[in-house]
């Protein structure tokens, strides 16, 4: 797979229940080939196209069109070694409908479906091509952005929350139904080695923040701004109250066997 | 609020696996002699059965080449673009050290590109066999090439002078490196003190800062370590304006005997360990 896209029910010109072993014997050359669909470009494009067609499948959700959950984990392991070597940011979106067992309870499951689907519009009608929209788990959405300064990511993350909220969804031809999304976001660490379940379980605590501060609503960590406070600078030129003496004798010395030595950066 | 300066941002996670033989040194502010401290450290190494390599991290804009009077036909840039290989790029300084420069060409990029970051690592994993210790002699400034430069390093060394902008600069850098890369434990040097014992007390209150408003998980602070002081010599001006390195020169004056004892000490308590 190269960038995934966002588009709605995989097309593939194959119809996927069709294959059978027979048919893929007959393309090794061990059976009759005469029987195989009639297609000009020759039975490796047909195989091609099944194999497309399978990669479409293990690879999407079916009731959205979305990476699945498989896909969108190889794209986070990728973005992330990507991230520590290139000291670009990425974020990565955590989305959540609120109330959703709501309105499968009152509704029913087709519109608890319909509504999955138009919030899936909405979303990869706000972010650009290269971002990766995924179906994370039942009303669970995830969008990782590669290459997205810290104010981009606010800004399309708000621009998702605010569409959705304001966007009415025909669910039948007498109902339409309001849904909004509870938004988490964690931006990738930069020139470190970091892993994807950190990454998510990141992401994850600002989506529960979002929950926990009244749902409708982007929480997105950000980076800490470090920065030299002048009483720190005064400090550092100032009289300092020196404390404990047994402190000063064994401060900034190399450390001892009971503080072992750490090599720079520990690995845990 | 006053000092608004900030700093590139990069999360508080495991820094790119940094290599056991690999020291940089790094500064803050320039012009604190760190180019010199790395020529002269390396050549006192050296002097006691070392096997160094100093490194131009800062990618073509070190000074090494000034500071050691060389002029390189093949540099880094030239093993980056395959036209030599690093076998022939890396050169003998006067003191007996291996150098490896990055040449000018390289100051065309102004981010690291993913390539050469691989090509870095690559290059210093082939050379660590060959050598007992790797001194990155990283640029001033905490820009993204000098954090990517340190996070390659297992030990940090970090030069100062007492200039009140030096120490700051220091803190600063002590700062974004326990932040980001997840830093315990920084080794510190000080530079042109009028007197023995100012370094010391120097570190301590840099500890003290620190101590104070850098605060890591209980028990997790960063720790400095103070390496020594570098005092005040007329030699060193000599040697500097003559390209000639110290420990060559006049090994015995207080600046060189300085850099002796400090050599003395990262050999106990650092290259022992690491081999």
């Amino acid at each position: 797979m190269t960038q995934p896209q966002i588009h709605t029910p995989p097309c593939t010109s194959v119809d996927l229940s069709e294959l059978r072993l027979g048919d893929a014997l007959a393309l090794l050359g061990h059976g009759d080939i005469a029987h195989l669909p009639n297609d000009h470009a020759g039975p490796r494009a047909y195989v091609q196209r099944i194999i497309d067609g399978l990669c479409e499948i293990s690879l999407r959700d079916p009731l959205t069109g979305l990476s699945n959950r498989r896909h969108f984990h190889s794209v986070l392991v990728r973005e992330i070694e990507h991230v520590a070597r290139s000291g670009n940011s990425a974020l990565l979106l955590m989305l959540d409908i609120d109330h959703f067992k709501k309105i499968n309870d009152q509704h029913g499951h087709l519109a608890g479906d319909q509504v999955l689907q138009a919030v899936t519009r909405c979303i990869a009608s706000c972010v650009r091509p290269r971002d990766t929209v995924a179906r994370y788990g039942g009303e669970e959405f995830a969008v990782i952005l590669p290459d997205c300064k810290a104010g981009y990511g606010d800004v399309v993350a708000e621009r998702i929350r605010k569409t959705l909220a304001e966007l009415s969804i025909q669910v039948s031809p007498v109902l339409s139904l309001q849904v909004t999304l509870s938004i988490g976001g964690a931006f990738a660490p930069v020139w470190v080695r970091s892993t994807s379940d950190l990454w998510i379980e990141s992401a994850d605590a600002q989506l529960y923040r979002a929950k926990a501060e009244g749902r409708n609503r982007v929480c997105i960590n950000h980076p800490q701004t470090i920065s030299v406070s002048a009483e720190e600078k005064s400090l550092l030129f100032g009289p300092i109250s020196t404390g404990d003496p047994a402190w000063i004798a064994s401060a900034i010395e190399e450390p001892t066997d009971n503080k072992p030595m750490q090599k720079g950066v520990n690995h845990e | 609020m006053s000092d608004v300066r900030t700093f590139p941002q990069v999360a508080p996670v495991d820094p790119i696996k940094p290599m056991g033989k690999v020291m940089a040194i790094t500064s803050g502010k320039g012009g604190v002699g760190k180019t010199f401290v790395s020529a002269n450290l390396a050549a006192a190494l050296t002097r006691r059965g070392q096997r160094v390599l100093v490194l131009d991290a800062d990618l073509g804009l070190a000074n090494l080449d000034v500071v050691l009077n060389l002029y390189p036909k093949t540099t880094l840039h030239d093993v980056f673009t395959g036209k030599v290989t690093i076998e022939d790029a890396i050169i003998k300084a006067p003191g007996g050290f291996s150098v490896l420069l990055a040449g000018s060409g390289l100051v065309e990029y102004s981010r690291l590109t993913h390539e050469m970051r691989d090509d870095l690592l690559g290059i210093m994993e082939s050379l660590a066999p060959q050598f007992d210790v790797i001194l990155l002699d990283t640029g001033a400034g905490i820009s993204d090439v000098v954090l990517f430069a340190v996070s390659l390093a297992s030990e940090i060394l970090l030069v100062a002078t007492p200039e009140p902008t030096s120490l700051t600069d220091a803190y600063a850098t002590i700062k974004v490196l326990a932040a980001q890369q997840n830093r315990k434990l920084i080794r510190t040097i000080i530079n042109q003190t009028a007197r023995m014992g100012d370094g010391r007390a120097i570190t301590l209150q840099l500890q003290q800062v620190l101590d104070r408003f850098v605060q890591n998980k209980p028990g997790q602070q960063i720790r400095l370590v103070h390496m020594g002081d570098i005092p005040s010599d007329p030699e060193v001006r000599q040697a500097v304006m003559r390209r000639q390195l110290l420990m060559q020169n006049t090994p015995g004056c207080p600046a060189g005997l300085a850099l002796s004892q400090i050599a003395i000490k990262l050999e106990e308590s650092v290259i022992a360990k690491l081999a």
